[in-house]
């Protein structure tokens, strides 16, 4: 099975609320994602991992814009090479990104993941409550229904505060520079 | 952070995305800016005293066609826009035959005109100095609505995007200018009704180009 067959059902799945699916296809992303990224950032290879979690994140939280009919790799190479070229720009940067091919995109070399630091410093500028439930869900384990028994809400309460606290992280992460 | 461990939290979140579809946001927006507009052209400029008898003419119809389809194309170029990897090609192409269309059919009609006196008139109709203008204004709350509602989307081009939005709120403008204006010559609309639905356009990718950041 192909790249994008494959990361296309996951996502469908996904979408359909399969947890376990979503996670794999994310996964699979992220390497994808942290070759594309390192390929491109030779000059600064502590901000690949950084851009990795933003692109992660714009994925899942913009994941209504894709139209199942077309390409999902060609849509996801098309927010990691937007969050690029927006990353550059924030810093100043002057690099021109050429026209790439999404089939580019998915070349199977695997870097090393390393740790982000961005997400760590946006996570601490969350609400207590906001942040501990991160925290919760995101250690294996503990799902969205006894992290927020932890937090003292209901699992529907849980899942909107998570939902807000992963747009809250998007648009700090993207405002940190 | 581990990215593994953020993607254990986006896991955890899986599911349709909250919230309204693109398609969705922009029927609202067009329902909510096209009110608006009507409320305006009620309240501010009021509707043309011979409405009635307008409809039942030929013209009247076509200036509604004409700018619906300006908006059409709009919409069309902001619903692939929106997304990324989205190409707004079909909403041009719309819009640009349906422009150059009518421009033609203005040129056409100002020539055949007996003389250069009536040719300008027909250019200045009774009400060239506003018509632009007030297309603009009625345009401003549905544009303001759209580019809200696109925010929630994710361009890559957002200047583009914020030019799709302008002409699909500067269409749907207009067409309810119509209810307004008497003026029913294709000289006219080609030159003045273009000009407003054009500026909302121009209005909204000046504004995209930092409202629609993501």
């Amino acid at each position: 099975m192909d790249i994008e067959t494959r990361l296309k059902a996951l996502m469908l799945r996904g979408l359909d609320g399969d947890a376990a699916a979503y996670r794999e296809c994310l996964a699979v992303l992220g390497v994808r994602l942290r070759a594309y990224f390192a390929r491109r950032m030779s000059g600064a290879p502590g901000d690949v991992e950084d851009l990795v979690q933003e692109t992660l994140l714009a994925v899942h939280l913009k994941r209504s814009t894709w139209d199942a009919s077309q390409s999902f790799t060609a849509w996801a190479h098309a927010v990691a090479r937007y969050k690029l070229i927006d990353h550059w720009r924030r810093r100043k940067v002057r690099q021109t990104l050429p026209i790439e091919d999404h089939i580019e995109f998915l070349a199977a070399e695997e870097p090393e993941p390393s740790v982000g630091l961005e997400l760590d410093r946006a996570l601490a500028s969350l609400p207590d409550r906001q942040r501990i439930l991160v925290s919760d869900v995101k250690l294996t384990g503990l799902s969205l229904a006894e992290a927020g028994a932890r937090a003292g809400i209901s699992e529907g309460a849980a899942k909107v505060a998570l939902h807000r606290a992963l747009k809250a992280l998007a648009e700090r992460m993207r405002r940190a520079d | 952070m581990r990215t593994d461990d953020l993607i254990e939290a986006l896991a955890a979140d899986a599911g349709p995305a909250p919230g309204l579809a693109p398609r969705r946001r922009l029927g609202v927006t067009l329902v909510g800016g096209g009110l608006l507009a009507l409320l305006l052209v009620l309240t501010w400029l009021r509707t043309r005293p011979d409405l009635g008898e307008a409809m039942r003419g030929g013209m009247f119809w076509m200036k509604a066609v004409y700018t619906g389809l300006l908006g059409l194309g709009g919409y069309l170029a902001i619903e692939r826009l929106g997304r990324p990897a989205g190409s707004g090609r079909r909403g041009w192409t719309l819009a640009g035959a349906v422009l150059g269309l009518f421009v033609l059919a203005g040129v056409v009609q100002a020539m055949m005109s007996p003389n250069i006196r009536m040719a300008m008139h027909m250019m200045r109709g009774h009400s060239w100095h506003v018509c632009s203008v007030n297309i603009l204004a009625l345009g401003i709350p549905m544009l303001a609505l759209g580019l809200w509602a696109v925010r929630g989307m994710a361009p890559t081009r957002p200047a583009q995007a914020g030019f799709a939005m302008g002409l699909f709120a500067g269409g749907a403008a207009a067409t309810i200018y119509g209810l307004h204006c008497p003026e029913n010559t294709f000289t006219f609309v080609a030159l003045w009704y273009s000009l407003g639905v054009l500026l909302v356009a121009a209005l909204g990718g000046l504004l995209g180009r930092w409202a629609l950041r993501w």
